[in-house]
C-alpha cells in the first residue's frame, strides 16, 4: 500500500516534459518574453494568448519569441515580425488606425451619450425645494420630530 | 403615441442589424497581411529529390499556387482531391508545402490519394509557414508572375471556390504582363 501510494506521488513528474524551460542574460529580457506572450494572441485558438495557448503554433511563436529576445531585438521589432506574418489580429493591443477607431473611441461614445442622457434627465425632473409639505403638514411634522403626539396634545 | 416610445425599438433593430452581420462574419478568416507583397522567400527542398531546391525566385514569370498541406491534416485529405481537379484544368501550377510532417507519412499519404503537385516542397520545422503567415493547415496561395501574393484562402479548397474565385483570378493573372 504505501509504495503504491508513494508511486502515486510520483506521477506528477511525468508532467515535467512540457514544461518549457528558458534561460535569460537578465530579468528585462525575461519580463519582455513574459510581457509579449500575454499580449501576442495565438492565431489558432483566438480567445488565448501566447503564453496560454497550447497549440503546436502557439509553442512555435513562444520558441520565436525566445529566440528573438535572446538575439537582442525589442519588443517593437519582435511586434513588428509578428505583424508582417499575422496582421494586427496578432495584437490583444491592435494600433489606432482609420479601422479601428470605432473599437477605439466606442466607449466614449457611449459614455457622452450616456452622460448626454442623464443630464437630460436630470433637467427634467422638477425642483425640489419648494412647496413639498403645505404649513399644515409642516407644523404636522415638526410636532411629531418634537415628541408630541397629536391627539394626545 | 410618442416617438419617444420608439426608441427601445429603434435600439433592438440597431442591435439586431449588427448581430446578423456578425453571423454571417467568419472569425476563423483572419486577413493575411501578406496579401499584395512579394512571396516571403525560402529555399527548400524537395520531397522525392533532396537535392533539388526550390524558391519563390525560381518560380519567378509564372503564375502559381502554394498548397500547404500535411498528413496529420484530416481536412487536407477532403481537399486534396479538389487539388487534384483544379491541376486537371491545366491553368497553373500546384506546389505542395509539406508542413511539419514526417517525411514517411507524407510520402504514404500521396501514395494513398495521389500526387496532384508540380513538386512537394519540404517545410519539417514549419518556419516557412511561419513566414508565410500560416497558421490553420491547409492554406493555398496564389502567386503571380512577379513573384506577389494576390490571393490566400484559408481552410480547404472547395469546387465553389476554385470556380468563382481561383479560376477567374488565375485567368487574370496569367494574361498579366510577367
Amino acid at each position: 500500500m504505501r509504495a503504491v501510494v508513494f508511486a502515486l506521488l510520483l506521477l506528477p513528474l511525468l508532467t515535467w516534459a512540457a514544461i518549457e524551460v528558458h534561460q535569460f542574460d537578465d530579468p528585462e529580457q525575461e519580463a519582455l518574453y513574459k510581457e509579449l506572450i500575454a499580449e501576442l494572441r495565438c492565431l489558432v485558438c483566438q480567445n488565448q494568448n501566447l503564453a496560454d495557448s497550447n497549440a503546436d503554433l502557439a509553442k512555435d511563436l513562444r520558441e520565436k519569441t525566445y529566440e528573438m529576445i535572446k538575439a537582442g531585438k525589442n519588443k517593437d521589432e519582435i511586434i513588428d515580425w509578428m505583424v508582417n506574418r499575422y496582421g494586427d489580429f496578432v495584437l490583444y493591443k491592435p494600433p489606432v488606425q482609420s479601422n479601428t477607431l470605432l473599437l477605439w473611441g466606442g466607449p466614449f461614445i457611449i459614455f457622452l451619450v450616456g452622460v448626454v442622457v442623464l443630464v437630460r434627465f436630470i433637467r427634467r425632473r422638477p425642483a425640489t425645494d419648494q412647496h413639498l409639505l403645505s404649513d399644515e403638514e409642516r407644523r404636522k411634522a415638526e410636532a411629531l420630530l418634537r415628541g408630541e403626539d397629536e391627539e394626545k396634545a | 403615441m410618442k416617438a419617444r416610445y420608439l426608441i427601445p425599438l429603434g435600439v433592438f433593430l440597431v442591435i439586431v442589424g449588427f448581430l446578423a452581420v456578425g453571423l454571417k462574419l467568419d472569425p476563423k478568416k483572419v486577413p493575411s497581411p501578406l496579401i499584395g507583397k512579394p512571396a516571403p522567400h525560402f529555399e527548400l527542398p524537395t520531397l522525392y529529390d533532396p537535392a533539388e531546391k526550390i524558391s519563390p525566385e525560381k518560380l519567378r514569370g509564372k503564375v502559381w499556387l502554394l498548397n500547404v498541406f500535411a498528413s496529420w491534416c484530416v481536412s487536407c485529405r477532403a481537399e486534396h482531391r479538389v487539388i487534384g481537379r483544379f491541376v486537371q484544368l491545366g491553368l497553373a501550377p500546384v506546389y505542395g508545402l509539406n508542413y511539419k510532417d514526417a517525411e514517411t507519412d507524407a510520402k504514404a499519404w500521396l501514395a494513398q490519394l495521389g500526387n496532384p503537385y508540380e513538386a512537394v516542397i519540404v517545410d519539417r520545422e514549419g518556419n516557412t509557414g511561419i513566414d508565410w503567415g500560416v497558421y490553420g493547415v491547409p492554406e493555398t496561395f496564389v502567386i503571380d508572375k512577379k513573384g506577389i501574393i494576390r490571393d490566400k484562402i484559408i481552410g480547404p479548397v472547395n469546387d465553389e471556390i476554385v470556380r468563382d474565385r481561383l479560376v477567374p483570378l488565375i485567368r487574370k493573372l496569367n494574361e498579366e504582363q510577367g
